[in-house]
């Protein structure tokens, strides 16, 4: 009899599995914001426990009255996370464009995650403007990531312009009502089968991004899930699992769904039978 | 419309004439960029991490010494903070 093998190789658990996006490669598929913890340290470990190689930052104002300032990009550069400069509070493309030209003379990466939001209350993108600035960001030599609505439309035009990413919401940001329509997430991913896609922002637990990662989608950005649970050191812990156990369940296939039961025994040589 | 005579009148004003991330601030002597962000505690060297726009467009931190201000200038000087 063959001895039980702990392989992972060739389940692709950890080689061989990493997720593209520009000219970066990852092994973990879960992004992670740094957005929102009860304090640094907080957030450090959970950028640890969460397996993360990418973390979104913000661009604005420096304060030039607090010379501690440079304390938070200075810790994270520090860690072997890369970084991922966004756009948020951007209305306009004009404003996103030039937010994702001050994150790349500061942080030196040609990455942007390119979000263009149309209101206050729903947080939700302005495809018009979201598209406009996607093209010109394309254009000026960007890797874009862009935060989407889960439309399939939108979407495949973002990547017709060039995204190196499309990342359509499960829910509003911040809702943590997990992903709302998974049958628009469904046909993004059957239209759009060879680009990167993330799911982006709604995220609210362990099984939403696992829910994610079966339908296919090739990676989770998610923060306040984290940030905001009520131990989030070991919900990053609990999102690391989730999106490996999604992403192992899409590679291997689920059984099809049927109305009525199957039994796993055998049925013959039941016993007084 | 009036804009290059609003320029002039402010320029022969002794206040504040620039606007530093949205807040007043006299040009300096020089009129040089790389002596506003001095003031404010910025060299080229040290800064890592910071970018500065004027009047919209990134002014890379090599051009800092070259780039001249002009009375009525809106500056921007940004960092990386915590975002999701």
């Amino acid at each position: 009899m063959q001895a039980f093998s702990s392989d992972n190789g060739s389940s692709g658990t950890s080689s061989g599995d990493e997720l593209r996006i520009g000219s970066l490669t990852l092994a973990s598929r879960l992004l992670l914001g740094t957005s929102g913890y009860p304090s640094m340290q907080v957030l450090l470990d959970a950028i640890a426990a969460s397996g993360t190689e990418l973390i979104t930052v913000a661009i604005r104002r420096m304060n030039l009255e607090d010379e501690q300032e440079e304390g938070f990009l200075s810790t994270i550069r520090s860690l072997p996370v890369a970084l991922l400069p966004n756009t948020a509070g951007c209305y306009t493309a004009k404003e996103a464009v030039l937010v994702a030209e001050l994150a790349r003379e500061a942080l030196e990466t040609d990455l942007i995650k390119l979000e263009v939001i149309g209101d206050d209350e729903t947080l939700m993108p302005d495809a018009e403007q979201l598209v406009k600035a996607a093209s010109e960001l394309v254009m000026s030599g960007f890797t874009v990531m862009a935060y989407a609505n889960d439309d399939p439309i939108t979407c495949r035009k973002l990547a017709d312009i060039g995204c190196a990413a499309v990342m359509p919401l499960a829910s509003p940001i911040g809702s943590g009502m997990g992903i709302v329509n998974p049958y628009n997430l469904q046909l993004i991913r059957e239209l759009l089968p060879d680009l990167p896609l993330l799911v982006d922002a709604g995220i609210g637990t362990a099984s939403d991004a696992s829910l994610a990662m079966e339908l296919g989608y090739d990676g989770i950005l998610l923060n306040t899930a984290v940030s905001k649970a009520e131990h989030p050191v070991a919900m990053a812990r609990a999102m690391r699992h989730a999106v490996l156990g999604g992403r192992l369940a899409h590679e291997a296939g689920r059984i099809p769904r049927r109305f009525y039961a199957q039994a796993s025994s055998p049925m013959h040589g039941r016993v007084g039978r | 419309m009036s804009g290059s005579s609003i320029d002039k009148s402010t320029a022969q004003a002794p206040g504040p004439t620039l606007l530093v991330n949205g807040r007043p601030c006299r040009l300096p002597s020089s009129g040089v960029l790389l002596d506003l962000l001095a003031e404010h505690g910025l060299n080229p060297e040290a800064a890592r991490g910071v970018a500065v726009a004027v009047n919209e467009r990134i002014v890379r931190k090599a051009d800092w010494a070259e780039r001249q201000l002009a009375a009525g200038d809106t500056i921007e000087i940004v960092t990386a903070r915590q975002g999701g």
